[in-house]
């Protein structure tokens, strides 16, 4: 089986007219990653045995016909813990690391009967735009196998676009949802600081991080969203407002909702394809009955230094516990104490995780906390304040995903400045803490897939998911499937 | 030359809560290592902290006994260390916004009373326990987690003395808050000091030295008055004081060098992200000063007034707070506040020291020792025979069944003395005589045959107004 | 070369984040993040004159738990996946500095 055809309703109808068996519909999953995965490697590890298991019991007990992900196999990121599932974050640090609880989001979906089908590949820690930071593997873009998926949720975005699964959860710091569901063709949500529960996920930003769905369709992804959105009593940023249901005004039509257009995100900068994309964008929105106009967030080109310097921060801080003690990769022959947090730390971490913990500890340092931690986060605020500005004036913002579409294996990682400018048009959403969602906008000169960005207020993902159907009924851009894959 | 000499302090004090202060793990870390740890207090990947509500308040409890400013507004913040027995490799603690700051308490050193400024208090996580062996360190992480307050002194405490003092009073209050048992022996109160010298009239500080490993008050003292010594001597001699961290060592009592510091180390310092802010409502504040318990000068004012007690005895019964509230359980029931105070500070007292232990760990109950008093007053038993009578309160006995079940009393019914003061009178017409000669000795010799006939039980107050009524007649 | 952090900033963090670099990727660090610090330091320029700074997004305030202890019985499975123990401990290489974190 692959997805290419597929939405969750139309598997869940399957599921429950006994078309297809849970247990098939798991093997054929697993038959086709077989296949695919070898050309994309968007997987680590597979958990074939416990998700045939599962499988099995949901067809002894049957099919819930009011639980529309009751045996909907779902990929999950690397960086979210699996009881039992060995979770790597990408990094040689947890190489064979067995955790012994699992994230909200992972019990969330597993509650729900979704049958977690293996773990996807990433940059290291989530570091990284392209999945190359992989300390295992470069998983390649099924549009164009030269080419990267994105990142860091790189693998999850690929596994949805080769159509190896109908979702999978990715995390996004700084656009690693948005931004390779963009380079893949596919639909990418990065909720609301705190609509998610972070619980379980491999910390690299904290005060950044979220949890999203990516999919091939909006409506696949609010039925995502609904599945793990919510208030933990384990993760006390973890917001306690109420969850709507986001498939509820899917079809409500958008006459009069009133949409910007930054301007500083349609800067030179930006290829001209995706511009064209935006502007085409903008007039079907206008044909539906949305008005759109130009607005400005004045303190765009300071997000990418802020959130470089916050985010850095948090990581240093955050990946400080990989000290080869209690858990995970200890280096061997380690001379004295000194010489284990040393060496495993030096062994364990590779360039681009050693670089941006070398970044945070300089910011965070007692001699230029004032000028680099304390400013960025004082910019931060001047951005929160951009947006509110602009949220006085329009429901939501529409801007390109990405700059350019996905480039070549190799292409960028040499270089950490063209990577990191790559994320200027995502990151900021990710300082303010607003939901935002990469859909589909077709496709440029040279086949490969644009992604449009629709940012939206504060815990309004409903208004997203309004736009992003309306835009997707009218373009069908996701019906587009890459050239390669699976049995297509 | 003479020289002032400039003392600071840092307390940690161990918060008695049931849960650590951002994992439900149970706060005992006498158990077996690492009993009381979850995924949180080993810093597992994926982990996030969550604020104990309990902490906040017994914060704020201690923060209000020492008369300091609780913030408003108060964030967490991580300071960055390795270390094997801090997991997350950073430590959450409060450094921008402590919870509590401008606090003070009053200290009396030969017979000047001075006020010693608390210049802020902040709550955080201690850390687990490091223990060496062989080639190797091994470590438990149950006391990982475990609150604590840090309670940070102005530089006001000018001598060994009133750094005592300080640490006395300092831990009276928060004892009778009942946040802490505060015991430097048991670690739930940690002192580390850091003292300096300087000529009089030198505006800037001297050189401080760190002091480590002072395990009691008359450590600290001990420590102190050393450090004060050595560092005199040095700048006498035209030598420079070493900026450096000293142990104390008890069986020489003196100070040893640990290390020199090298300039002072990046922590790091930045706000938690994982911990949203606290808001602390006035309401709040005042709910948890309204149900703050009494305060030990405030209690021995009562005492002496209203209980007419003296200000002596008042301070030993307010040396702790379980002390205290004994003391206070005993006089609701009506027991004799001069008795039960005598009582307790002899009696009660000397059991405890001899046997070390405290009074709420052993079978000695209000209910009973305040049974007793009033069997005294109301002379169902005499003085000597509470002897016996308390011994059995220490075995958990009640007094009246005890004194009962060993006849223990007091003969004071007078229609059952009178006719054996009659059977005395009449075999000792002598006496009689001598007493109405104006020989008192006659009466004393009565009481002991009527003593003696009643095996020692009977009331001598009764005994002797019932004899010389008899003998009047 | 470096013009906003020299080859031993570059050390000296490194040392505080517990990582080795020989002296080739010292290099390499060093002029990339040289690179990046100058990115940095664009933010220089913007007037943040009584702008508070904002650490978290959250709209979560004093949220709090009860005191309430709960023991999740994790220890065994903190063992097993610990790289070495013994007796119920975390064996490390032995501990020389006792002071702590020193403060």
């Amino acid at each position: 089986m692959n997805y290419f055809k597929e939405s969750i309703d139309s598997l869940h109808e399957k599921l429950v007219n006994k078309e297809i068996t849970a247990e098939e519909l798991t093997k054929q999953t697993f038959e086709n990653i077989d296949q695919t995965d070898p050309k994309v490697a968007a997987f680590l590890a597979l958990n074939k045995e416990a998700a045939l298991a599962k499988a099995r019991q949901l067809d002894q007990q049957g099919i819930d016909p009011n639980n529309v992900l009751s045996g909907i196999p779902v990929a999950i990121k690397d960086n979210l813990v699996t009881k039992g599932l060995t979770t790597t974050a990408a990094s040689k640090m947890l190489a064979n690391f067995n955790p012994i609880y699992s994230a909200t989001v992972v019990n969330k979906l597993d509650a729900l009967d979704t049958i977690n089908v293996g773990k996807t590949n990433m940059d290291e820690f989530a570091m990284g735009g392209s999945t190359e930071n992989s300390a295992f593997k470069v998983t390649k873009n099924p549009w164009d196998t030269t080419k990267v998926p994105g990142g860091s949720s790189g693998g999850s975005a690929a596994a949805v676009a080769a159509g190896e699964v109908i979702a999978a959860i990715g995390t996004d710091t700084g656009g690693s949802i948005r931004q390779p569901a963009a380079f893949n063709g596919v639909v990418g949500m990065k909720p609301t600081y705190g609509r998610v529960s972070r619980w379980g996920v491999i910390a690299f930003g904290s005060s950044l991080d979220q949890v999203g769905p990516i999919t091939s369709t909006v409506k696949d992804n609010a039925v995502m969203l609904n599945a793990i959105s919510g208030l933990d009593k384990h993760d006390m940023t973890s917001s306690d407002k109420e969850v709507p249901d986001f498939t509820a005004n899917l079809d409500k039509d958008i006459k009069g909702l009133k949409i910007g257009i930054p301007e500083e995100y349609l800067a030179e900068e930006i290829s001209a394809d995706i511009k064209q994309s935006v502007q085409k964008a903008a007039d079907y929105y206008r044909q539906l009955g949305a008005t759109v106009e130009t607005i400005s967030l004045p303190n765009t080109s300071y997000a990418v230094p802020a959130y470089y310097i916050i985010a850095s921060a948090e990581a240093s801080s955050n990946l400080q516990r990989f000290d080869g003690i209690r858990y995970g990769f200890r280096a061997e022959n380690a001379k004295n104490l000194d010489d284990l947090y040393v060496e495993t730390r030096s062994q364990g971490f590779g360039d681009e995780v050693k670089r941006r913990i070398m970044l945070g500890t300089f910011s965070l340092s007692s001699s230029y906390y004032d000028a680099y931690f304390k400013k960025a986060a004082q910019i931060r605020t001047l951005i929160i304040n951009d947006f509110k500005d602009a949220f006085k004036k329009v429901d939501l913002i529409l801007a390109p995903t990405t700059p350019t579409t996905a480039y070549g294996i190799g292409e960028d990682v040499s270089d950490p400045m063209t990577m990191y400018m790559n994320d200027a048009l995502t990151l900021p959403v990710n300082l303010a803490g607003l939901p935002a969602m990469s859909v589909p906008a077709g496709l440029d000169k040279d086949g490969m897939p644009m992604g449009i960005q629709l940012i939206g207020k504060p815990f309004d993902e409903a208004t997203i998911y309004q736009a992003g159907y309306a835009f997707e009924k009218e373009t069908k851009f996701n019906q587009n499937t890459p050239k390669m894959g699976g049995n297509n | 030359m003479n020289f002032e000499t400039v003392i600071g302090l840092e307390v940690h004090v161990e918060l008695k809560t049931n849960s650590k202060i951002f994992s439900p793990s149970p706060v005992d870390f006498g158990a077996e290592p690492n009993l009381n740890t979850n995924v949180i207090d080993w810093g597992y990947p994926g982990v996030l902290p969550t604020t104990n509500k309990g902490v906040v308040e017994s914060g704020m409890k201690a923060a209000l006994a020492l008369h300091a400013d609780i913030s408003k507004i108060q964030h967490f913040d991580r300071k960055n260390y390795f270390y094997p027995d801090n997991p997350k490799a950073y430590q959450i603690t409060q450094s921008d916004t402590p919870l509590a700051q401008n606090g003070w308490v009053e200290i009396e050193v030969d017979g000047q009373t001075k006020k010693i400024g608390i210049q802020e208090m902040h709550i955080e996580e201690d850390a687990g326990k490091n223990t060496h062996g062989g080639d190797h360190s091994y470590v438990d992480l149950n006391r990982q987690g475990t609150p604590l307050v840090e309670i940070v002194s102005t530089s006001e405490i000018a001598s060994p003395d009133e750094a005592y003092a300080y640490l006395e009073e300092l831990r009276q209050q928060i004892q009778f808050t009942g946040v802490s048992d505060v015991k430097m022996e048991e670690g739930s109160m940690r002192v580390d000091v850091n003292i300096s010298i300087r000529p009089i009239g030198q505006t800037e500080y001297g050189t401080k030295v760190e002091l480590k490993n002072l395990n009691s008050f008359n450590y600290v003292k001990k420590g102190l008055a050393f450090e004060e010594a050595r560092q005199r001597k040095i700048i006498m001699a035209g030598g420079e004081i070493q900026p450096e961290t000293r142990r104390y060592d008890e069986t020489t009592g003196q100070t040893i060098l640990m290390r020199v510091k090298e300039g002072a180390e990046d922590y790091r310092y930045f706000p938690e992200p994982d911990l949203p802010a606290l808001e602390i409502s006035d309401a709040w504040i005042d709910e948890i000063k309204n149900n703050l318990p009494e305060a030990p000068s405030k209690r021995r004012d009562r005492y002496v007034n209203e209980l007419g007690i003296t200000e002596y005895d008042a301070m030993v019964l307010t040396q702790t707070k379980e002390m205290s509230d004994f003391y206070d359980r005993m006089i609701e029931l009506h027991a004799d506040p001069k008795q039960s105070a005598n009582y307790l500070q002899g009696n009660v007292n000397a059991y405890l020291n001899d046997n070390q232990v405290d009074l709420q760990d052993t079978k000695i109950t209000p209910e009973n020792l305040a049974t007793m008093v009033n069997l005294i007053s109301d002379g169902t038993i005499s003085s000597k025979m509470a002897k016996k009578v308390f011994k059995a309160i220490t075995e958990g006995k009640e007094p009246k069944q005890f004194v009962e079940e060993n006849g223990m009393v007091q003969l004071s019914d007078p229609s059952q003395l009178q006719p054996i003061i009659d059977e005395i009178l009449s075999a000792n017409p002598q006496s009689i005589e001598d007493f109405h000669n104006g020989k008192d000795r006659a009466i004393g010799f009565l009481v002991g045959q009527i003593m003696k006939k009643t095996q020692g039980k009977a009331n001598p107050t009764v005994v002797n107004k019932l004899l010389i009524a008899s003998m009047n007649k | 070369m470096s013009s906003n952090i020299s080859k031993e900033e570059v050390a000296h963090v490194a040392e505080l984040a517990k990582l080795k670099l020989d002296d080739n990727k010292l290099d390499y660090f060093t002029k990339q993040i040289d690179d990046i610090v100058g990115m940095f330091e664009t933010i220089d320029k913007v007037d943040t004159t009584n702008i508070d700074p904002t650490y978290s997004v959250t709209d979560q305030l004093n949220t709090m738990r009860e005191d309430i202890a709960d023991n999740w019985n994790q220890r065994q499975a903190l063992l097993d996946t610990a790289p070495e123990t013994k007796d119920g401990f975390i064996e490390v290489p032995t501990i020389i500095d006792e002071s702590g974190d020193g403060e």
